[in-house]
């Protein structure tokens, strides 16, 4: 038993050192990739970003919206229910828009950029490239990763403002929440430091959350199963990663 | 280190000799030396020894699982043998850094079993990508190059096609073309007559000894299909056991009274190379004696 926890341990770190390196593969081609090619960055922006808007729209429409009922139906027994709109404005800003959004991303975009590279590499196009002189980090890996960086904050965003929307509809138009009251007290109370929280989660889970995607992609075991695996594994491990993450890093800045 | 340029490319005004370029002709374009390459515990290659002249088409042929294509792999370095050399052009491919690699492999040309065609991409796309990555050409230029090429292959009419809707044949036209575009000195096919249709099988045929040629390459080329190899090969070499069984021209190979080389070049199921993989006796294994 030992001896598996040990080779476990091992194998962990070894693929922790192994995805380290990758990662600064990718930031030295990252330069000449932003300058000679940022179309492709531009594209991925679109395929990792703008193709998951309609599910972060949906999903952040009802996370408002269920937010919001619950902290209505508990604080209306101390005669608050006039600061939902504080509740929802932070709990979907510090925590849970980014959160939701990285699970999301790895659920839709992670999955498409994972299998992408996977298949890429099983149909012996990453094989071609290279034969062509040209990296297959440089042209396929690093777009890719750059995009769903870009992607990510810029999804939180619209996951938050969607949610607080969803917030109102439930508060103001269902409940009978002041309007002047639900807008005005959040306003007040909530910082920029709150706010930045936020950005900082997503942006650092938009970095762990790509490379997680391009690392499985381009390591996948090249046959149908192996990409099917490495598929799955982004989801399971980018979820792990944002979750243990943002126990950290809001412990950090509390 | 000998030039393997294209005759009358070489200097301003094309004035190489026509001796220069024959003396090219006849000299070693790749050597292999004493290569030796496993896979885990499985050896693949033990004291490999041959050597490829420039302007000829070389067949690699050997029995499935001989290692034929992980050959092509060590010789443009997508793998790193455990022992020997592979020297293109006078330098030892193990030498180079990425750099230097990526410039010896812009003279490579290399047309995978599969195609390997970008699916992102259409047809024309595909076939402009070196260009894309590695000239500064204008659009109108590149338009002209790879039209050029579609129609050397035969598909021009199929430029604004994807390639999920072309079949096989078509799929190893396009890539030929995307492989010569940069104008290579060294063409590589690995298996490019597996899976095709009769028809499409001669068209590749005579693409291999036309582009051979009228360009002036050197091409290798990996199959086990003996029929089509005699008619574009210059030269073979049989691979069977990690080493290379017999070379020669394919006429000369169908003469020799090696025994592997007649059931390898013959199509016979008896001989050297066991129909059977490595198994347990087959009645002591059907009866269940032995097993845990």
């Amino acid at each position: 038993m030992f001896k598996d926890i040990y080779n476990t341990l091992t194998q962990f770190l070894r693929t922790f050192g192994a995805m380290n390196l990758f990662f600064i593969k990718i930031l030295q081609h990252t330069p000449a990739t932003l300058l000679k090619r940022f179309r492709l960055v531009v594209y991925q922006v679109y395929n990792a970003g703008a193709l998951s808007m309609v599910i972060i729209m949906v999903c952040g429409l009802f996370v408002g919206a269920v937010l919001s009922l619950q902290a209505y139906s508990n604080l209306e027994r101390f005669n608050a229910e006039d600061t939902v709109g504080i509740f929802v404005a932070f709990a979907l800003t510090k925590e849970i828009g980014p959160v939701i959004t990285a699970l999301l991303f790895a659920g839709r975009a992670g999955t498409t950029l994972a299998s992408e590279i996977g298949l890429m590499k099983a149909t012996d196009q990453l094989a071609a490239m290279e034969m062509m002189a040209v990296n297959p980090i440089r042209r396929v890996v690093v777009p890719r990763f750059l995009g769903g960086i870009i992607s990510m904050p810029i999804l939180a965003a619209v996951f938050s403002m969607i949610g607080l929307l969803g917030a109102h509809l439930v508060a103001v138009d269902l409940m009978g929440v002041d309007v002047g009251a639900f807008w005005q007290q959040m306003q007040q109370t909530l910082e920029v430091e709150d706010v930045s929280e936020g950005i900082v989660k997503s942006i650092v889970f938009g970095v762990v959350a790509s490379l997680i995607a391009v690392w499985e992609g381009y390591n996948a075991i090249p046959t149908a199963e192996g990409v099917g695996r490495a598929t799955t594994r982004t989801v399971v491990v980018t979820a792990i990663a944002v979750l243990i993450l943002d126990f950290m890093i809001t412990a950090y800045l509390l | 280190m000998v030039s393997y340029g294209r005759p009358g490319g070489d200097s301003p005004g094309g004035a190489t000799s026509f001796w220069a370029w024959s003396r090219t002709l006849a000299d070693k374009l790749i050597e292999v030396r004493d290569l030796y390459f496993s896979r885990g515990a499985r050896r693949i290659f033990k004291n490999l020894n041959l050597s490829i002249s420039g302007g000829e088409v070389t067949a690699i042929m050997g029995p499935s699982g001989t290692g034929k294509t992980t050959l092509l792999q060590l010789i443009t370095r997508q793998l790193v043998p455990d022992r020997g050399q592979v020297i293109v052009d006078g330098v030892d491919i193990a030498t180079l850094n990425q750099k230097g690699l990526y410039k010896l492999r812009r003279r490579f040309g290399v047309l995978f079993q599969n195609g390997a065609l970008l699916t992102d991409m259409s047809v024309f796309e595909n076939v402009a990508f070196p260009l894309r990555e590695h000239t500064r050409l204008s659009n109108r230029l590149i338009r002209h190059v790879v039209l050029t090429k579609l129609h050397a292959v035969g598909l021009r009419g199929a430029a604004d096609m994807m390639p999920g809707q072309l079949s096989g044949g078509m799929a190893r036209r396009i890539a030929l073309a995307r492989a010569m575009v940069m104008d290579p000195d060294i063409l590589i096919y690995d298996e490019p007559f597996v899976g095709l249709d009769p028809i499409s099988m001669g068209v590749i045929v005579r693409l291999v000894r036309r582009m051979n040629d009228s360009l002036g390459l050197s091409s290798i080329v990996v199959s086990h299909d003996v029929k089509e190899i005699g008619e574009v090969a210059d030269c073979s070499y049989l691979i069977s056991d990690g080493q290379v069984a017999a070379s020669g021209s394919p006429e000369e190979l169908r003469k020799q009274s090696s025994e592997l080389v007649r059931q390898f070049m013959h199509g016979m199921a008896d001989g050297p190379v066991a129909f059977h993989y490595d198994a347990p006796d087959y009645e002591e294994q059907l009866l269940g004696r032995g097993e845990k």
